[in-house]
């Protein structure tokens, strides 16, 4: 398959969010209705959902989705998975036929920890232990493709319209606190199953409308340190980025935001000296990772979920607030399907991230 | 007045009562796109949340809005009135040649990206809240006005007001600058000459639209900000 930037297809998206701050857990049908509404802003080559809070039995375990395009990848991996984690459970991921869905690969969840000893002898952290193990199995084993890998979490996608990938994955029968969703036009990428939304490593997912100009800057940047870029699609890189600075290099998820969406000079050199001294800082120290070009992303996380355009906003993004639940979509009427009352509805400005956590949680 | 439920009645089928010179209520919206679109005339009421695309290339006739309208509402709109009560989403009038498009709250990023004036014609755009960043950008001609109703002492259009405009002004009430006004503008206070003169009437049709106060539309000092005619944007890219 050709690469990003090999391929040029014309073309928009559509992102939808759902946030319980109060920790309560509810079925993916709302995030689906909401989605369905803006179905003419994707094409049917990619949809995809991810849930978060939705394996309390498995909590403490890491919930590993791969796609695989034959048997022997299959057992290639699992082989792989066996020598490095504990296998606590496995099993294919119950899916629904629909005619609307065709061409699944098949689609495997993995319960895993990793095994003790082999983890204290890598003088890594199990997050570390474990996102490496997903990169090598996206990297080095042909046909596998890890699609989420983190705790209590997992991410649903395929080719075809975002509602119909609902009901292919039976998402009304799992209970989230988060969910976000995705429908896609591909521009200048094919749609392929892997290379549907959301994109993920360990809890982090994201969801984006937009194009990245700057990806292949971006993404050689991020493979300098151990990333690998192999799902064709530009979104991805903001995923590996996202990493890096925030479980990495310790920043928050705001000065990670201030960092893809930097300021423009012009904007920093109006606030005031302690303000313009932190976001020239965070501009120079990672200027290899400004992510230019338009984009509206959810970035769904253990806990939380944040919000972020690019700084000049040229795609669209409406957030709302009704009691502790917090909504965000690329169309207000994506909003309204499921909550016809908000108490708020707002329109974040460019580059200002919206943070929403747990009630008692931050991050 | 006809009545038309858009989840059960299609756009098709309503279009088909446009331009009859009559008064049509579309109820139920939510996302539908180009709701009155290329309308010549009568008076169409919408109620929910239409779609993007609302009123575009509109060629004569009212569009009330009751509550808010998403992206790209009055894309190319050549005549008419366009009046949301609620607030508008990006690219709002975008390039409209003419007419009146009315938004009683906010307006997204965008407002009136190069809006134009020819001949008779003159477009008006009026934001009784805020507006978000790049406020007439590119703007060719006419007039934008902006409020900033119950926000008195913010910042009431965001970043990069006007940039790249060349003709046409841009009038807001407040006193503060707003933010990074690019050098290749010109700023001014507005006289109480022009006020009664330019102002006046458009404040006057927008507040009865509304039925809001038109004292407190004019109340306040006004500024008003112009291409510097000194600046040409002519080499900007290449010398010639």
């Amino acid at each position: 398959m050709k690469r990003e930037g090999e391929i040029r297809i014309s073309s928009g998206c559509a992102i939808s969010g759902i946030f319980c701050r109060d920790g309560s857990r509810i079925t993916a049908e709302a995030i689906k209705k909401s989605i369905a509404v803006m179905h003419n802003r994707s094409n049917g080559l990619g949809g995809g959902f991810a849930g978060y809070g939705i394996y309390p039995q498995y909590r403490d375990f890491y919930a590993l989705h791969i796609f695989y395009d034959s048997q022997s990848s299959r057992e290639e991996t699992e082989r792989f998975l066996d020598r490095r984690f504990d296998i606590i459970n496995l099993s294919k991921i119950p899916v629904r036929q629909t005619s609307k869905i065709s061409d699944a690969p098949l689609i495997w969840r993995y319960f895993i920890t990793p095994l003790p000893h082999l983890l204290q002898d890598s003088q890594l952290d199990e997050n570390e232990y474990t996102s490496r193990a997903m990169i090598a199995i996206n990297n080095s084993i042909e046909g596998a493709y890890a699609v989420s890998c983190g705790k209590d979490m997992g991410v649903f996608k395929a080719v075809g319209y975002p509602e119909d990938v609902a009901d292919f994955y039976r998402l009304e029968e799992y209970e989230g606190y988060s969910w976000t969703a995705h429908g896609r036009y591909p521009t200048n990428t094919p749609g392929w199953w892997a290379g549907s939304h959301p994109f993920s490593l360990l809890d982090l997912t994201v969801v984006h409308n937009g194009e990245i100009s700057s990806y292949d800057a971006n993404r050689r940047s991020v493979e300098m340190y151990g990333y690998s870029c192999n799902l064709l699609t530009d979104t991805e890189v903001i995923t590996y980025i996202l990493d890096y600075l925030t479980r990495k290099q310790g920043l928050t998820l705001r000065e990670a935001s201030e960092v893809i969406a930097a300021p423009f000079w012009s904007t920093i050199a109006a606030k005031d000296e302690d303000e313009r001294s932190r976001l020239a800082y965070l501009r120079k120290m990672f200027s290899s990772f400004l992510v230019t070009g338009p984009f509206s992303i959810l970035v769904g996380f253990d806990g939380g979920m944040m919000a972020l355009n690019d700084r000049l906003k040229l795609r669209s993004l409406v957030a709302a607030e009704k009691g502790r639940t917090v909504y965000f979509s690329s169309e207000e009427a994506a909003i309204r399907a499921i909550e016809e009352n908000p108490d708020k509805v707002w329109a974040p400005r460019g580059g200002e991230a919206v943070i929403v956590t747990l009630d008692g949680e931050k991050r | 007045m006809r009545v038309f439920d858009i989840r059960k009645d299609s756009l098709e089928t309503i279009r088909k009562y446009e331009n009859r010179n009559e008064e049509i209520e579309i109820k139920g919206c939510l996302g539908e796109r180009y709701i009155g679109c290329a309308m010549r005339n009568g008076i169409l009421h919408v109620k929910g949340t239409p779609g993007n695309g609302l009123a575009s290339y509109l060629d004569g006739g009212t569009i009330y809005v009751d509550g808010n309208a998403q992206d790209a509402t009055a894309d190319t709109m050549n005549a008419g009135l366009v009046a949301v009560r609620g607030s508008a989403g990006d690219a709002l009038a975008y390039g409209m040649r003419s007419g009146r498009v009315y938004v009683l709250g906010d307006a997204g990023y965008r407002a009136g990206v190069h809006m134009k004036a020819y001949e008779e014609n003159r477009s008006i755009l009026v934001i009784g809240g805020r507006s978000g960043s790049f406020l007439g950008e590119y703007l060719a001609g006419g007039i934008i006005i902006v409020l900033g109703l119950g926000h008195e002492g913010e910042n009431i259009t965001g970043y990069f007001c006007g940039n790249g405009m060349y003709a046409g002004t841009i009038y807001l009430r407040t006193e503060t600058t707003p933010l990074n006004l690019s050098d290749k503008l010109i700023k001014r206070s507005v006289g109480d000459e022009e006020k009664a003169n330019v102002l006046r009437p458009i404040l006057s049709d927008f507040a009865s639209v509304f039925s809001v106060s038109e004292e407190e539309c004019l109340s306040g000092s006004f500024m008003a900000i112009e291409a510097d005619k000194a600046k040409s944007y002519s080499q900007l890219y290449a010398a010639v």
